[in-house]
């Protein structure tokens, strides 16, 4: 009996020393920061990239002309001072003398004019061209100045270009054909290594014209599981992760050496309809589906309450007060009385499609609008799709319906003129045109005074709700989550992890 | 000799169908790697710009003359480049596959070494309580799902005891042993403990129809002692079925364990293909459908030859 416990014993103690070897951190410098994110970059080429995941770690390695701080105003990046012509047809940028690439060359005015035409290159296939169709020409004067001619006054050119798909590579590079195989850009880390869907090592730059990281450097793991970060955390493995998972983030804060770190996003929850298929075509039809959405409680049933209704607008400067808008208060009483004068009284049946944990919320989402238009008699059938699968259906306009959440630009114009102005890129996905709408975006983008555009795209606001081609439901909130002993990190509205570079480990 | 030529023989053209199949399911999806690289974004693309893409990713012919290409490539030992990894697919596969191998193995030493007792034993103790006793257990392991018990593992040690295998960066068993071992141990404990109780379920049942058959109760008769006659004759008999299981359950698991692969990060094959197949990475897919497709018949052919040892009666069919 005895041994037989000494056995049992030296067993449970062999496995428990086992884990915790393997549990010992990774060997490494104290001041290198341990992260984690369940979803993995993409690929390494900024212009090209749009996932979400891989801007996060691009905007780390790379820089653009300027970048937008935790209120979404523009600050200097490579760029220390711009400006724009009295016809605002002319956009100057004087750049950081400083600012190097990761290969110890100055980034010139060169660098600038060959990043720009790499974008608007259609062989490069890089989709934020189409924020950039307005440059008719580049000039770069010195090495230290250049100047973009535009063809009309744009703007939210400016917004554009603080996006890391603008970001200035060495002209150098672009010739070499090594933009998207090499990494060699003027941001605070440098990117010594990558293990698709497994790990990144980043290093801090010593040369950054930004000043000394906080950090020696940040070792990124891919755990493609939430629960497995947070317990990863529990552990101390991670100091820092990002998460996406509402109920994975809402247990963060019972941890107590953690700290939830959370700031309201651009990106905005939908329900897409879709205008051109009966009985979609109806605008009372699409204002009583509006109407009889409780988008309160799409948030709390999906999302436990983790963010806010809103409108078209998720720039808090601009953003209308939800309460305001068309139907944002439950009005069952009047979506019946819209569906019969549509002819509907009995109802219809459609589909919804969804994709499948993208967002996580998305297939609740969809439940809960599905229980609310029943009252009114819609019959909802719920798809749920591969997110690529989704993609696909949703880039043709092939659906009924659609839960989406669609991603936030700084700007209006930026954001929405892809739908709702007659030559849009996505007017297909959209499926409405509309003269007012389109006018009125055409006038946001060349107006310069701050009040009247606000007062533009309040009236955009207006008139899109009550036209209801898309029910706008809710903004969520991009986490991240931390050891108490991380100080510096500045959550912000685009989601960009870049403070990470201001990062200390106390 | 000329059994195992002609089960060689047949190799090739199973591949070659597996191929084909593989290349058009993947592409029959919707979605391509232009819409799993930019997702809603892609429409932003202007049709030459797609154009360019698609050229670069390769996928601007038609089908057909994309397999033909893959297909000499494979001729030539060219399995493709893959577009997420930027190297060989052949590199990449082989990079991720020690790990699965080793996860597979380790499943498999857990689930025979636990699974096997426990059903001779059961079958031994036939309806009495300790045989209910180990047939609830292996019911449970059979019925529970492995992304459970990893989770309550995960759970447990975390939450219970404030550790947890290293999670992210995998080492290799050649460079920290120890490390490597603490890392998967957990995992393989979580596929061994389902594959452990099918193992006993059947070493249970083949045990009991051996033990009820003329030649035990004729050892029996002879005075052979109860254990004699459990491992010297019972059991090479009652092993069959168990290699069956085994075998099939190995050829699975060196598939990749998806799940448990997802939930305890290791970088191995499935969650490699399941990456690849999300990513729209076809050379990748491809390349690694045929690997798996091949260790897939490799086992099953270690496991008919592994019948001929054990079961001298069993001759394999010349015809």
């Amino acid at each position: 009996m005895v041994r037989h416990i000494g056995k049992k014993l030296l067993t449970g103690m062999t496995l428990a020393a086992m884990v915790a070897i393997a549990a010992l951190p990774v060997q490494a410098s104290a001041a290198t920061l341990h992260m984690a994110w369940s979803q993995d970059a993409t690929g390494l080429d900024p212009h090209k990239q749009t996932a979400f995941s891989s801007l996060r770690l691009l905007e780390l390695i790379y820089e653009p002309l300027v970048r937008l701080d935790a209120n979404l105003q523009i600050t200097p990046a490579i760029a220390d001072s711009w400006q724009f012509s009295p016809d605002g047809k002319e956009l100057s940028f004087r750049l950081n003398p400083k600012a190097k690439f990761q290969n110890g060359a100055a980034v010139t005015s060169a660098d600038v004019k060959a990043s720009f035409e790499r974008i608007l290159d259609e062989k490069t296939g890089a989709a934020a061209r189409a924020n950039f169709l307005s440059i008719a020409s580049i000039d770069t004067p010195d090495p230290a100045n250049v100047v973009f001619h535009l063809s009309q006054p744009d703007v939210p050119i400016l917004t554009a270009m603080s996006d890391v798909n603008a970001a200035i590579v060495p002209a150098s590079e672009i010739a070499a054909g090594s933009i998207g195989t090499t990494t060699i850009g003027s941001g605070p880390f440098k990117l010594e290594k990558w293990d698709p869907n497994s790990k990144e090592v980043l290093v801090a730059n010593k040369d950054w014209a930004g000043g000394a990281t906080g950090v020696d450097g940040i070792d990124i793991s891919v755990l493609p599981d939430e629960t497995a970060i947070l317990a990863a955390m529990r552990t101390k493995q991670i100091d820092f992760a990002l998460l996406n998972d509402p109920l994975v983030a809402t247990l963060v804060p019972k941890e107590a050496s953690l700290q939830l770190n959370r700031v309201p996003v651009l990106a905005y929850h939908v329900l897409q309809l879709n205008p051109s298929r009966k009985p979609m075509t109806e605008l009372k039809v699409r204002q009583a589906i509006s109407c009889a959405i409780d988008r309160q409680e799409v948030l709390d049933t999906a999302s436990l309450g983790e963010g806010k209704v809103t409108g078209p607008l998720t720039i808090p400067a601009l953003a209308t007060d939800p309460k305001q808008l068309f139907c944002y208060k439950r009005d069952i009483e009047r979506a019946k009385q819209l569906m019969a004068q549509a002819g509907y009284a009995d109802g219809f049946s459609a589909t919804v499609i969804g994709a499948t944990g993208e967002p996580p919320t998305a297939a609740a989402e969809a439940q809960v609008i599905q229980s609310q238009l029943a009252e009114i008699g819609v019959k909802l059938d719920i798809k749920m799709m591969e997110l690529n699968v989704y993609v696909d259906a949703w880039l043709k306009g092939d659906f009924d319906m659609a839960v989406a959440l669609n991603g936030g630009r700084a700007d209006p114009y930026t954001m929405y003129n892809r739908y709702w102005t007659k030559t849009g890129n996505l007017q297909k996905v959209a499926n409405y045109i509309d003269d007012t709408l389109d006018s009125l975006m055409q006038k946001g983008r060349t107006e310069t005074d701050p009040a009247a555009r606000k007062a533009i795209f309040a009236d955009f606001e207006k008139h899109i709700t009550e036209m209801s081609p898309w029910i706008w439901l809710y903004t969520s909130y991009s986490y991240t989550a931390q050891q108490k002993n991380i100080a510096g990190f500045e959550p912000v509205p685009t989601g960009s992890l870049f403070s990470l570079a201001k990062v200390t480990i106390q | 000799m000329n059994y195992l030529m002609r089960r060689l023989a047949t190799f090739p053209l199973v591949l070659l169908g597996v191929s084909i199949v593989v290349f058009l399911a993947i592409r029959m999806v919707p979605g391509d790697s232009i819409t799993a690289m930019l997702g809603t974004e892609a429409g932003l693309l202007t049709p030459q710009q797609r154009d360019a893409l698609a050229a670069y990713f390769g996928i601007d012919q038609p089908w057909f003359i994309q397999y033909w290409r893959w297909l000499l490539g494979l001729f030539q030992g060219n399995l493709g480049i893959s577009s997420t990894y930027g190297r060989p697919v052949l590199d990449v596969i082989l990079e991720h596959f020690p790990l699965t191998l080793e996860l597979a193995l380790l499943s498999m030493v857990i689930a025979l070494l636990v699974g096997m007792p426990a059903g001779i034993f059961a079958a031994t103790h036939n309806e009495k309580l300790s045989d209910l006793g180990v047939r609830v257990v292996a019911m449970i392991g059979q019925s529970t799902p492995n992304f459970v018990l990893a989770l309550l593992i995960i759970y447990t040690l975390s939450a219970g005891f404030g550790v947890l295998p290293a999670m992210g960066e995998f080492s290799p068993l050649w460079q920290d042993p120890l490390r490597n071992l603490g890392q998967l141990l957990l995992p393989a404990i979580t596929l061994g403990f389902a594959f452990a109780a099918s193992v006993t379920r059947i070493s249970r049942s083949a045990m009991l129809d051996v033990l009820s058959d003329d030649y035990v109760r004729t050892a029996r008769s002879k005075g052979v002692s109860a254990r004699g006659v459990i491992w010297r004759h019972a059991l090479p008999n009652a092993l069959i079925p168990v290699v069956t299981l085994s075998g099939i359950e190995f050829g699975y698991l060196l598939g990749g364990a998806v799940i448990v692969e997802q939930i305890y990060a290791l970088p191995g094959l499935g969650r490699m293909v399941l990456d690849a197949i999300l990513q729209r990475d076809y050379a990748l897919v491809q390349g690694s459908v045929l690997f798996i497709a091949f260790n897939f018949m490799i086992v099953n052919l270690l496991v008919d030859l592994a019948y001929v040892a054990l079961d001298p009666r069993i001759r394999l069919s010349e015809h």
